[in-house]
């Protein structure tokens, strides 16, 4: 059996979740055996139906009153007990804040190790082959874990959905043992960013600029123009972000996010390494840039040699002309 | 406020990777290495909070003889002392074996640390998952990926980036945290720094004498392959005034890349 965990926020279920059962499905079906699901703490009521659809042959829902908040200890006293008791193949986690806070805690406490935001899983002998970039995508380890479980976190945004793969399946609800005093830390509060922006590393279309954005009101502009496509999100070079036009949440690249959305437009970024490093896995890569020169053009698929302050609000008139 | 805090030496970010087939590894000849960037929050904050509550900052790192310039550079940052952990092994792509060492570590050396500094993912392996290791292993609450730690005794609130929110945690010491941008600004040495640290000693501790049997100092990840990501052909350059590259842009985006 492959067990995903699947990540609860504001009651409902992240696509990044769906997308790493999808893959556990895939491999469960290469392999013959089952994929299930697990949430700690309240489940949504669709929980049978929406993770059935993608494949799930059962969901485990953990339950004890010191649950109802989120924390790395008590979540993951929660998980070992249901994997000791079902002893799954391997163990998915979505590469999300929070799935990068519980697969390791849980491998460690498990004793084994794992393999970290992968971007493909393989089945190869029978076993569980995982691929991982590596400084920040400037290389590709491909590994395969000794011990079992094997426990990977998946990157969101590149595993496809197994959609309408199956029917509403049984929830099985199950109360875990938390020992008082084990849970020393957890979260109090969650503030969400003005706008409720979508995060640069789950956004579909990322919009980026880099030092040729010349300030601030560069970056308005390019939240105009991702306002108007479809779950966008605003991105940046190390150069703007050092400058101060926008916050370092928005920072893609080795020392930033790395992302992998179907879309990624750069504006004005020249493509140091270390910027590449952190978008090349993007599917479609758009670059706008004065120099005909600049190294991101060996990366693109489509590329405008011009002054960003004229393509900008051409691409903004057009978008709301054609595509509004 | 005794403070441990891991510095990793890795690549530096900004040169371009070499890979020996063969022998599944990077080319380690020719390329500049420097602390993790992201380390560099975490010895900061270590410094803040000692000047602000007195105690000791202990830099330690795992790895190489080659990580003592590393150390070196906590050292004139600031920290009171530098270990070395002792690993020749080139991969170290294995989590769990850094995290037991570490965790070996402050059991025999640190056992009084009240906090357990890390930046948020070492540039290199990428695992972001030392930081929770340890955490589970010495059964501490962790906050990771931190921009804000506000700390009043045994208690400490931090604020976390998650996907498009920030988190505030709040847990007891001793702890883990691990450090990202915008936590604080790191400091340089300074020259007086750099020659104080240059005469500090900076022990070699090895896994052996850390008690680490050789079944918890075994790697668990067995590699397959390290290769370059594969090259991208060129692609289309769009003619034209602004008005019509826009136009065609959008129209190539919809018809021919189907990513609109």
């Amino acid at each position: 059996m492959i067990l995903t965990f699947i990540e609860i926020r504001e009651g409902k279920i992240k696509k990044s979740s769906l997308e790493t059962l999808s893959e556990a499905v895939r491999k469960a079906r290469e392999t013959q055996t089952t994929a299930e699901a697990v949430i700690v703490g309240p489940a949504p009521e669709t929980a049978g139906a929406e993770l059935g659809s993608v494949g799930a042959a059962k969901v485990h829902v953990l339950e004890n009153p010191e649950l109802a908040m989120i924390s790395s200890q008590g979540f993951v006293r929660a998980l070992e007990a249901l994997v000791r008791e079902t002893a799954p193949a391997a163990v998915f986690f979505p590469a999300t804040a929070m799935g990068r806070d519980l697969a390791p805690r849980l491998a460690a406490r498990l004793g084994v190790s794992l393999a970290s935001d992968c971007t493909s899983v393989a089945v190869s002998g029978g076993r569980l082959v995982f691929i991982r970039p590596v400084f920040a995508g400037k290389a590709r380890l491909t590994l395969a874990l000794t011990a079992q479980p094997a426990i990977a976190t998946l990157r969101p945004n590149v595993f496809p959905l197994e959609a309408g793969s199956g029917a509403a399946v049984e929830v099985v609800k199950k109360a875990v043992d938390i020992p008082a005093g084990a849970i020393r830390g957890r979260v109090v509060e969650i503030l969400c960013e003005s706008g409720a922006a979508i995060d640069v590393s789950e956004a579909e279309i990322v919009v980026s600029g880099g030092r040729a954005m010349k300030g601030p009101e560069g970056f308005t502009q390019l939240a105009e123009l991702a306002a108007l496509l479809p779950r966008a999100s605003v991105g940046a070079s190390r150069t703007a972000v050092d400058s101060g036009w926008i916050g370092h949440s928005h920072q893609v690249g080795q020392t930033g996010k790395t992302v992998s959305p179907n879309l990624y437009f750069a504006f004005g970024i020249s493509g140091a390494i270390q910027h590449l490093a952190g978008m090349s896995s993007s599917k479609v890569i758009v670059a706008v840039n004065k120099d005909p020169e600049a190294p991101m053009f060996k990366v693109a698929d489509y590329g405008i040699v011009g002054d960003l302050f004229a393509v900008i609000p051409a691409l903004i008139a057009e978008l709301k002309l054609h595509y509004s | 406020m005794n403070v441990v805090v891991f510095m990793k030496r890795v690549p530096d970010t900004e040169s371009r990777i070499r890979i020996d087939r063969e022998a599944k590894a990077v080319v380690e000849e020719g390329l500049n290495f420097i602390i993790s960037p992201n380390d560099e929050y975490a010895i900061e904050e270590a410094l803040r909070l000692r000047e602000a509550k007195g105690g000791k900052v202990t830099a330690v790192s795992f790895g190489p003889e080659e990580a003592v310039p590393t150390l070196r550079k906590g050292l004139a940052m600031g920290a009171d002392e530098a270990v070395l952990i002792k690993d020749d092994r080139k991969e170290a792509y294995d989590p769990l074996r850094v995290a037991r060492a570490l965790a070996a570590f402050v059991r025999a050396k640190a056992a009084d640390a009240d906090l357990l500094l890390f930046g948020r993912m070492s540039v290199g392996s990428d695992n972001a998952s030392v930081p929770s290791m340890v955490a589970e292993i010495l059964d501490l609450p962790q906050a990771n990926v931190v921009t804000k730690l506000e700390i009043e005794g045994t208690q400490a609130v931090a604020h976390r980036e998650i996907e498009g929110a920030l988190e505030k945690i709040a847990f007891s010491l001793p702890a883990v945290v691990s450090a990202q941008k915008g936590l604080n600004e790191p400091r340089y040495e300074t020259l007086k720094g750099i020659m104080a640290a240059k005469k500090k000693p900076v022990p070699v501790i090895t896994l052996a004498e850390l008690g680490l049997d050789a079944g918890a100092a075994d790697s668990q990840i067995e590699i397959l392959d390290l290769e370059l990501p594969p090259a991208k052909a060129a692609g289309k350059i769009i003619p034209g005034t602004p008005e019509e590259a826009a136009r065609e842009l959008l129209r190539l985006l919809r018809t021919e890349a189907k990513a609109l």
